[in-house]
């Protein structure tokens, strides 16, 4: 009797400095042991990462592009891509354009008045169209005429540019990338737009009118290895006509072939050593993007009628971006990574059941006896699964973009690079991602006690909303509200490529876009499992075990 | 002895006797289970409350503006909340097995009713009829929602929407065969259920055939095989039974979709018949 009245106080006092003083380390291995010793679990991790890759590889490798050049011997993969420009940042760039142009040699400017700007495009239903039939009017949204500075009539050379726009009034756009607003609304006789560069050195200013004698500078821009002798000119080009302007189907995509004419008069060319006579050159082949062989070639016809000119042209000066718009079957490396929904099921699965099996054994009140301080217990258990999500995702990314991306390349897509900061951004982002997934599965599993239902709604908040936007189940403007505020706006972190306001595209997700940006939807899901976590350790602490 | 013997043709009789009933008596002990905890009448209701409120939404938030041609379906618009509450009826169909697997009672049960095939299609037949119900009244709901919201937000029959109310034959196919749809995810997610038995891995294997399929897809980029896959998946194929626009550019005509979700609901419950049956418990 006096041996066991002794020996009570010995374990309290232990019971009392396991959570002080061994602390959360202990609570941490504890949880670890529970975690890699059922053994279902670690196989279920195992799978997640396997499928992950099995089924971003299979994506991607399963994509066959196939094409006849001239009736020559058919030909897959590489291939099939035509030349394809980089821009001065690298990016992949559309460069074909109508040129009406002369050398300039050293500094100077060059002044026009535009009076229209026109176009025709094909008629989108009346079936499918060619340039030179079935076309109707009407102007593509970012169809563009005007002035341009550019190194040579090589594609992808430095340039700047004044243009008047389809929809978006008059721009300054340089470098394929760049994109100032200048003024607003659309040419017409009784409403022209002068427009005006200036080179001094490398340095190009950009100016517009509405008068030709109340000048407002619009943009300068630094042109970084620009020779002395350039081209300047008038151009002309028009990227495809797409149905995407409509307001309802933001998502859906229907295009063809459009051209843009435009009318200047007024064009002056002042300083350097001008020739005086204008060459028409269709850079780039003039066609849709990339049609064209490398080096600019062939005339365009353009009209002088007296002082002025009438210029038509097809194509675009832009960065390429994903999706149907381009002209090019790009990939970007968020493409490889769809497994990751595989991937974000299974841990998920295993997530929740760490801790609502816990109550379906028992297990839990041995669990909170050993350590009374429950908030600990969850913290333990949200780390733990977390750092096991992390590394699986980790591994899972870095195989699948490894492995997927130059299986997409041989493929013959283009892949649009990313800077290894975004790399680094995009297969990180998704490991934390899905480790925060997890940590919001096991508070809702805490929450719910029921495994079923935790992974449910972990699983269906984050799958939906991407799956109702990917498939246009749902308007595009619930769609990205959808994107925004459910936990599905963490996959933002796998966008890889910018989005570019002067390119009419599908923004899609499917096509790697996303209306949050990366970092602010990777928030929205940490926001998410916090306030799980939060209402998980009221709960816990309010209910009996 | 002798009385050992005299009462052997007594059981055999009773068997007999209590094989025709034994499916009634099977259905009554699992409509009992059922109806005595909260459980499965919460979820029901939660997918008539979920369907509608996701439709209603879908619904509401969609204008069609003067001078613009709106490429919707407002049959399918109206009938979106369904992709939701077939989570829920999927939730329903798995705790029907997994529960008593994880609290034992699946024993008891066995003990009680032997043959277990009478089991299972007990209750799959109470589940079906249940979750049919609950799915007639989401599906009303929804169909309700769009015959209300829509004309209102642009989507009239002067500017070429048809109209929709049950009246119109592919609305009220696209109807019928939605709640058709509920209760054969709920069949599929049964069978799975059975094979897994456990409710949280059973939930991730059907969660990934109702939504993973169309996701993976929509990736593939050989449109061949995109194709040829969308044809057999279970959810791509099935929900093509709301369509009421554009059906000759679907990937497969609404009534063999449906069939597809079919082949997938009855090799589901045949595989898991048979496990069932061959398993211990």
């Amino acid at each position: 009797m006096t041996t066991q009245a002794i020996s009570v106080p010995r374990p309290e006092a232990g019971f009392g400095d396991g959570p002080r003083g061994g602390g959360f380390g202990s609570l941490l291995r504890a949880e670890w042991i529970k975690f890699r010793s059922v053994r279902g679990w670690v196989i279920g991790m195992i799978l997640a990462a396997l499928l992950t890759i099995f089924l971003g590889v299979f994506a991607a490798a399963n994509a066959n592009i196939g094409c006849q050049i001239n009736g020559g011997p058919p030909k897959s993969g590489k291939a099939c891509l035509p030349y394809i420009p980089h821009g001065p940042g690298g990016e992949i760039v559309t460069d074909s354009f109508s040129f009406a142009r002369q050398p300039l040699t050293g500094n100077g400017t060059i002044t026009a008045r535009v009076t229209s700007l026109t176009g025709e495009h094909a008629d989108l239903n009346g079936g499918p169209a060619q340039v030179g039939s079935g076309m109707v009017p009407g102007l593509a949204e970012w169809a563009k005429v005007g002035i341009i500075i550019k190194q040579s009539t090589h594609q992808g050379s430095t340039y700047a540019a004044m243009m008047v726009t389809g929809r978006h009034g008059v721009r300054m756009q340089y470098n394929f990338t760049g994109d100032t607003a200048g003024m607003p609304g659309a040419v017409s006789a009784a409403h022209p737009r002068w427009l005006r560069l200036t080179r001094s050195g490398d340095t190009i200013t950009g100016y517009d009118s509405a008068d030709g004698t109340h000048w407002t500078q619009v943009g300068t821009v630094q042109l970084t290895g620009l020779p002395s002798t350039v081209q300047v000119g008038m151009f002309a080009a028009s990227p495809g006509y797409t149905v995407t302007q409509n307001s309802f189907g933001g998502n859906s995509f229907a295009g063809g072939p459009a051209q843009a004419t435009g009318v200047f008069d007024h064009v002056s060319l002042a300083g350097g050593a001008p020739s005086g006579a204008w060459t028409g050159t269709t850079v780039g082949g003039g066609g849709p993007a990339g049609a064209g062989p490398g080096p600019g070639g062939g005339s365009v016809p353009f009209t002088r009628n007296g002082g002025s000119y009438t210029l038509t042209g097809s194509g675009d000066i832009a960065p390429v971006t994903p999706g149907p718009g381009g002209g090019l079957p790009t990939v970007t490396i968020g493409q490889s990574l769809v497994g990751v929904f595989v991937g974000l099921i299974a841990i998920v699965v295993v997530a929740a059941m760490f801790f609502s099996t816990e109550y379906r054994r028992g297990l839990i009140r041995t669990t909170l006896a050993a350590a009374p301080r429950r908030g600990a217990v969850l913290a333990a258990k949200a780390v733990v699964i977390g750092a096991v999500a992390f590394v699986t995702g980790l591994v899972a990314a870095v195989v699948s973009i490894g492995v997927g991306v130059p299986k997409e390349e041989n493929s013959g897509q283009v892949l649009l690079t990313a800077s290894v900061l975004t790399e680094v951004r995009v297969i990180v982002g998704t490991a934390a991602m899905l480790a925060v997934a997890a940590v919001f599965a096991v508070a809702l599993g805490a929450i719910l006690r029921r495994s079923a239902a935790a992974i449910t709604i972990a699983v269906v908040t984050v799958v939906m909303p991407f799956l109702l936007t990917a498939l246009n189940v749902v308007p595009a403007g619930v769609g990205d509200w959808l994107l925004r505020v459910t936990p599905a706006a963490a996959l933002a972190i796998e966008q890889s490529v910018p989005r570019y306001s002067q390119v009419t595209t599908v923004t899609s997700p499917v096509r790697g876009y996303y209306p949050l940006s990366p970092y602010a939807g990777f928030a929205v899901l940490c926001l998410w499992a916090a306030a799980a976590l939060a209402l998980a350790l009221v709960m816990l602490r309010r209910r009996d075990a | 002895m002798s009385t050992a013997v005299q009462t052997q043709p007594a059981p055999t009789i009773a068997t007999a006797a209590a094989r025709g009933a034994s499916l009634r008596h099977t259905l009554h002990a699992e409509w009992t289970k059922l109806r005595t905890v909260s459980g499965p009448a919460w979820l029901l209701l939660g997918v008539a409350a979920l369907t509608i409120a996701v439709s209603t939404a879908a619904v509401g938030a969609t204008h069609c503006p003067q001078n613009l041609t709106c490429p919707v379906d407002t049959t399918k618009l109206s009938l979106t909340g369904i992709q939701f509450g077939q989570a829920v009826v999927a939730i329903l169909a798995v705790l029907t097995v997994s529960n008593e697997y994880s609290s034992g009672m699946m024993r008891v049960t066995l003990a009680a009713m032997p043959r277990r095939q009478a089991v299972l299609a007990a209750k799959a037949i109470l589940l079906a009829a249940l979750v049919l119900v609950a799915g007639a009244v989401a599906v009303f709901g929804s169909v309700l929602a769009g015959h209300l919201i829509l004309p209102g937000h642009g989507f009239t029959a002067a500017r070429g929407f048809h109209p929709v109310w049950l009246s119109y034959g592919p609305t009220l196919r696209a109807a019928s065969g939605s709640v058709l749809y509920l209760g054969l995810i709920a069949l599929m997610s049964l069978g799975v259920a059975v094979i897994v038995r456990d409710s949280a891995v059973s939930i991730g294997v059907v969660l990934a055939l109702l939504y993973l399929f169309p996701i993976i897809l929509s990736f593939i980029g050989n449109e061949h095989w995109q194709h040829r896959l969308e044809r057999w998946t279970p959810t791509v194929a099935g929900l093509t039974i709301q369509d009421t626009t554009g059906l000759r550019s679907l990937v497969i005509t609404p009534w063999a979709g449906l069939g597809v979700l079919a082949i997938w609901a009855a090799a589901a419950m045949l595989a898991g018949g048979l496990v069932f049956r061959f398993r211990d418990v």
